[in-house]
């Protein structure tokens, strides 16, 4: 079994289209969206939810103003100024600022904070017309995010194993911060998707480096490749000095937006257009290990 | 005034709209008129001016625990102290050791200790700069180091550069709904949302909306590549009474500018009226 890990640094290169795209031409694989802050590949492969989980969504402290004396030393505690002084001249959790480390709750010399954990945030297994879809929705400005990540990633594995598939491809999300860090620990290869622009490869550098630190190998394809061809040129000089593959040069297309207002993949939507049968060498390279 | 430059999804024109607001606003405002990238993870603003001078870089550090074997007991009060599981301590083997990916330097372990076996050390987090352009009042940029999963931490640092003396600060935001996006659009006094007219533009500006409701901001909303994709978007804002601050038409030449690193080069013209639309809207939301 192989986990494929999309990711691209920049938001908006085409890492969701590129994944319903591959799932469409993967047989016998588990799809997984790892970007959980704004997923999208639902949207697409159209799940049908067979279990919901419910998952931590970070922690959060209350304080009680009756009990409470004002003595200002949880204020004076928080590392996170998640705690400031209301208009009745007490102290008062901003629970978006709070990180739930309890330590206001362990100084109280009154045991007037208490800590709640929630669990705003959820998981589905679904079934999907290509195959198995394990996928999360976060509560609206929740945390643990990249704890998250790594929980549906493991379920991913587990039936990945039960249902003896191939292939596991993850849509991945943007940025390189702790969502992106959850999503690349242990996975078998990054796909990166790189547009050819100053910020596109600005962005994928970046990610490469810290791809590199886990040592985990990379291929690389370059969307809307037509953009800018000369600056297509100076991706595929950094992809050669840095012993990254190219498997593939896609076009751009507006067919992309379109197959996704018909909540298809690309390759669903028009199976004998030039980039469908593109996307096809891009995914026989990759599932055949005929890279390097 | 603080204007937050948001979006849940990534790549819809948050920095392009940025960047072109700070300088349409910049001859506006008589240069009062600051930028802070807090997309600390990819920042890209910068990209757009290659002329600029960096006039201050400085380090960014959390305290994070350094055990000292020789005090410490192995009483483990400090693991039960740390909700992020971040120390591992093993008295049979005298081991101790902290795990800086996961510690969120809350300090309780510090306070849980009696033996002062921890001691506070430096954990770099970024960088923040300042730099000089040659219209408004400078730029200021965020950026994680690589392999920090402390994003959070960095852009509450970086937002502590607001110049509360110009008249307008324009952060621009990471993409996504989570934690980063919350710190970054908490003290704004106004939320401009970038979407595009795709069903995954649409999907993403509903989770950004419901967010921002929850937390009580005000927000419009600029449909960037309109003519891309269908109408729902449309439909949705006008169901939901969501100001729709301007489209910015899509154009394959201008996003070729866009790759170069060229956006003030060479405006279409219908691009530079759509600015000039939305600065009309955001007048009254400014004064």
């Amino acid at each position: 079994m192989k986990e494929i890990t999309i990711l691209s640094g920049k938001g908006g290169a085409g890492k969701t289209s590129i994944a319903a795209a591959l799932a469409s031409l993967a047989r016998n694989a588990v799809f997984c969206d790892n970007d959980v802050d704004a997923a999208d590949l639902h949207l697409i492969l159209k799940p049908e939810i067979k279990e919901t989980h419910s998952f931590d969504s970070g922690s959060l402290a209350f304080i009680n103003q009756e009990e409470c004396t004002n003595c200002e030393t949880c204020l004076e505690a928080c590392r996170f100024e998640a705690i400031f002084t209301n208009s009745d001249g007490f102290p008062e959790i901003n629970p978006y600022q709070c990180e739930g480390c309890r330590l206001c709750e362990r100084l109280c010399p009154v045991g007037t904070i208490q800590t709640t954990q929630n669990r705003n945030n959820r998981w589905f297994i679904s079934d999907t017309r290509l195959g198995l879809m394990v996928h999360a929705k976060m509560g609206p400005g929740e945390e643990n995010s990249g704890k998250l990540v790594t929980r549906i990633r493991e379920k991913a594995k587990e039936l990945a194993r039960e249902n003896k598939a191939q292939f596991i491809i993850n849509d991945g999300p943007p940025g390189i911060g702790c969502t992106a860090i959850s999503s690349i620990t242990g996975t078998n290869a990054v796909l990166l998707v790189i547009e050819p622009t100053f910020s596109g490869l600005h962005d994928a550098r970046r990610l490469v480096e810290l791809v590199n630190s886990f040592k985990v190998p990379i291929y690389a394809i370059i969307n809307k490749h037509d953009i800018n061809l000369e600056f297509t040129a100076t991706v595929v000089h950094y992809l050669i000095d840095n012993n990254i593959p190219l498997v593939g040069k896609i076009p751009f297309s507006e067919m992309f937006v379109e197959c996704m207002l018909h909540e298809k993949s690309l390759v669903e939507y028009a199976p004998n257009h030039p980039i469908s049968l593109n996307l096809k060498t891009i995914w026989e390279k990759i599932s055949n290990n005929s890279i390097h | 005034m603080q204007i937050a430059i948001a979006s849940g999804k990534g790549g819809t024109g948050k920095t392009t709209v940025s960047v072109n607001l700070y300088y349409f606003l910049s001859e506006k405002y008589n240069n009062r008129v600051q930028l802070i990238d807090c997309d600390v993870e990819e920042p890209n603003d910068m990209l757009f001016f290659p002329q600029a001078k960096k006039e201050a870089e400085k380090e960014v550090f959390t305290a994070v625990p350094e055990i000292d074997k020789e005090r410490c007991i192995y009483c483990k009060k400090c693991v039960e102290w740390c909700e992020f599981n971040a120390i591992s301590i093993v008295q049979r083997l005298k081991f101790a050791e902290v795990n800086y990916e996961l510690c969120h330097s809350c300090g309780a372990c510090f306070e849980a200790c009696s033996f002062e076996a921890l001691t506070p050390v430096q954990n770099s987090l970024g960088s923040i700069s300042d730099y000089r352009t040659t219209f408004g009042a400078g730029i200021v940029e965020g950026r994680l180091k690589i392999g920090s999963a402390m994003q959070t931490a960095l852009i509450k640092s970086v937002k502590k550069q607001a110049d509360s003396n110009q008249q307008i600060t324009l952060l621009d935001a990471p993409p996504g709904t989570s934690c980063p996006v919350v710190e970054t659009v908490a003290t704004a006094n106004y939320v401009i949302l970038v979407t595009e007219p795709t069903p995954f533009g649409l999907h993403d500006l509903k989770i950004t909306v419901e967010l921002l409701n929850e937390i009580h901001k005000p927000f419009g909303v600029i449909v960037n590549k309109a003519g891309l994709g269908n109408n729902t978007i449309y439909q949705f804002l006008e169901e939901n009474n969501i100001t729709l601050l301007g489209k910015i038409p899509f154009s394959k030449a201008y996003a070729e500018n866009y790759s170069r690193g060229e956006i003030f080069e060479n405006i279409p013209v219908d691009v530079e009226k759509a600015y000039h639309f939305i600065l009309g809207k955001l007048a009254t939301i400014i004064n």
